[in-house]
């Protein structure tokens, strides 16, 4: 566990300052953070675990649980509700059969909301697992699901 | 002789097929026993093109686009090599009228070259601006940035050379640049492609700015949402170490600048100064009040220059050319040039780099194509979603930050996000309340519980509640309480969607339109 927190604080400051990156390393290994990395944590950067799990609460990006084996973050922002991200998000809700911020309940595909992911001049747009996709279509979303994660 | 072929490595490029793109050129180029060299760019911005594919035929640049991986092997039978007529065919990208109008400063590289090769980097005019800085004292480059007019493109347009000289004054000890690169606001997508397609720009933008207040440390802070302008923004800073230009001698001038990424974690507030800095230090992303202002207590309690990744990437062009040069371009007190970034429901989407001053009608038609589906444009949210709504009698507007300030609208980062005749506004009305509650950091009350109890007005209205007219007067009152008690933008700002929705489209809120509700 320990080999996920070294604190890079910035020119030694705060001990604190180094929990961002801490979190998003534990994350990355584990996919959510669980409770023995809190306390470490919380031990590593001079802080109560009220404190890490207020900081974890925080941010949409940390999980205290597992999430899927897959994400799919859906932008439901301005630019491509004017596209059709609306139709776009209902569509996959159903075909996926879970609502946003919810798992399917095999574990394959985790099912988000984002707001931009920077792609507006390509809307509406998703992220499977870090890879972002542009002009994405209800036909073009099954494709890409059947292709990605086949179940 | 090998033949240069140039495809975007940008993620927006990527995520509509570019990467199968230049897999295709290279197998079919190998099938036919043909040398190319295939040059991994930035985005043009044409992305309505894109993958947009350039060939080079001596030495002039012919574009290709939307290019398939299907369409490759045809591509290459039509001599495309040789600059050959196909369907695809745009002529050479210089004269395409898109790019032939624009007035690329900040981007005058993006698209054009490796944005990893520092060589051409160099090549293309980069470094003038940090060599002429070293030549120069602190005062003479803040002195060149307050002329040139240069204001925060961040959205909030505070004058740039105020700022350093602010933090320039005060005092020893320890200083920091630090660049905001949350760029969250839906319909603005210039910081990534800056960052993706020439983050030298950048690098050298900080390093001057931390020549200038007496800086030696810098940071970018990066949101999550855009992995691949943290590999770019990474590789580039281990060249720019690698190859002197951050480091303990920058360019060999004696002076040191270290410069780090950090990475963001989703929320949306943390694009509000103070609420990075917090987020930097390991915090909630609460705001701060102020005073007192970054510039003296910023990072740890230091004096902090906070700017935008196109604020701080309009410096090297500023000190190369002199901030005159750069203050000859726009409109009254909004100096240079912004890139407008094309979104929503528009034909031809994209990055258009202007002076200011350029009316919204050119952008959305000249430019934009008019919409996408084919149906009359109804309204477009300039600046994000805190940004107002604009019907089609304000298109003839010019953008400019005092221009849209007196028609209570804001230019913002310059994204413009364009809705056809079906957009319901009440709807939209909801959402940006709706966007704050979920992004409310939850310091100050009016934003936390005023953006909830908005959503709950809306709600009511639209179910056609009975008592309309005083849930329209209730909604107008919570927005005055979140404009003038908010802490900061998030909830300061809300209202300017709502508002302007509610006063250019009440028929959506079931209202009656304007003019029509005092027969007397």
């Amino acid at each position: 566990m320990s080999t996920h927190i070294s604190p890079p604080a910035p020119d030694g400051a705060a001990p604190q300052a180094g929990l961002l990156p801490a979190l998003h390393r534990v994350q990355a290994d584990l996919g959510h953070i669980p409770d023995a990395a809190v306390a470490e944590l919380a031990r590593a950067h001079n802080l109560s675990r009220a404190e890490v799990e207020g900081v974890i609460g925080f941010y949409h990006d940390f999980r205290r649980q597992p999430a899927g084996r897959h994400t799919l973050r859906l932008c439901r922002a301005e630019s491509c509700q004017a596209m059709g991200g609306d139709a776009l998000a209902e569509h996959a809700s159903r075909v996926l059969g879970v609502e946003f911020g919810a798992t399917t309940a095999d574990g394959a595909v985790h099912l988000e909301a984002v707001y931009c992911l920077g792609n507006c001049a390509c809307s509406p747009a998703v992220m499977l697992d870090g890879r972002l996709l542009g002009r994405v279509s209800p036909a073009s979303l099954d494709a890409l699901l059947a292709e990605e994660l086949p179940r | 002789m090998s033949r240069r072929i140039h495809i975007p490595r940008d993620a927006a490029a990527r995520s509509v097929g570019a990467d199968r793109v230049s897999a295709a050129v290279a197998a079919e180029a190998r099938r036919r026993g043909l040398a190319v060299e295939i040059v991994a760019t930035g985005s043009r911005g044409l992305y309505w093109l894109e993958p947009l594919v350039e060939v080079d035929v001596a030495g002039v640049r012919h574009a290709y686009g939307p290019v398939t991986p299907e369409a490759v092997p045809d591509l290459f039978a039509a001599g495309w090599l040789e600059g050959g007529a196909h369907p695809l065919a745009l002529g050479p990208t210089a004269d395409l009228p898109y790019l032939k109008g624009q007035t690329r400063l900040v981007f005058s590289r993006v698209g054009i070259s490796d944005p990893l090769s520092l060589a051409d980097y160099r090549a293309q005019g980069g470094l003038a601006g940090l060599e002429q800085a070293l030549a120069l004292t602190p005062e003479a480059i803040v002195a060149q940035v307050e002329a040139s007019g240069l204001r925060g493109r961040g959205g909030a347009g505070f004058p740039t050379g105020v700022k350093w000289r602010t933090v320039r004054n005060a005092g020893a000890g320890q200083k920091y640049i630090v660049c905001n690169a949350d760029e969250g606001d839906s319909g603005t997508f210039s910081d990534r492609m800056l960052m993706e397609g020439d983050p030298f720009c950048l690098i050298e933008g900080m390093l001057i700015a931390g020549l200038a207040v007496g800086a030696d440390r810098g940071y970018i802070y990066l949101r999550s949402e855009y992995p691949d302008a943290w590999d770019t923004l990474e590789a580039a800073l281990r060249i720019a170490r690698r190859e002197g230009v951050l480091g303990d001698d920058v360019l060999g001038s004696g002076r040191r600048f270290e410069l780090s990424l950090f990475k963001g974690a989703g929320a949306y507030v943390c694009g509000e100064e103070t609420a990075l800095l917090e987020s930097m230090e390991g915090k909630r992303g609460l705001v701060r009040a102020k005073p007192p202002l970054p510039a003296l207590e910023g990072l740890f309690g230091m004096p902090t220059v906070v700017n935008n990744v196109i604020t701080l990437a309009s410096v090297p062009w500023i000190l190369a050319h002199g901030g005159a040069a750069y203050a000859g371009y726009g409109v009254g007190r909004s100096r240079g040039t912004l890139p407008f970034q094309l979104a929503g429901n528009l034909r031809r989407p994209g990055l258009v780099e202007a002076p200011f001053g350029i009316t919204l009608e050119a952008l959305l038609h000249d430019y934009g194509g008019g919409s996408a589906s084919g149906r009359p444009l109804r309204a477009v949210q300039v600046g994000g979603p805190l940004g107002a709504y604009l019907p089609a009698s304000q298109f003839h507007l010019p953008l400019d930050y005092e221009t849209f300030a007196t028609v209570g609208a804001s230019v913002g980062h310059g994204g413009i996000v364009a809705f056809d005749d079906t957009v319901d506004m009440a709807k939209m009305a909801r959402y940006a309340l709706h966007f704050c509650a979920e992004e409310s950091c939850g310091k100050c009350t009016p934003c936390r519980i005023g953006s909830t109890r908005g959503v709950e007005l809306l709600d009511a209205m639209l179910a056609g509640r009975p008592n309309q007219t005083n849930d329209d007067t209730l909604l107008r009152d919570l927005c005055q309480t979140l404009l003038e008690g908010s802490l900061c933008a998030l909830g300061g700002m809300t209202p300017y969607p709502v508002l302007s929705a509610l006063n250019h489209y009440p028929e959506d809120f079931g209202l009656a339109p304007k003019g029509k509700e005092d027969p007397a």
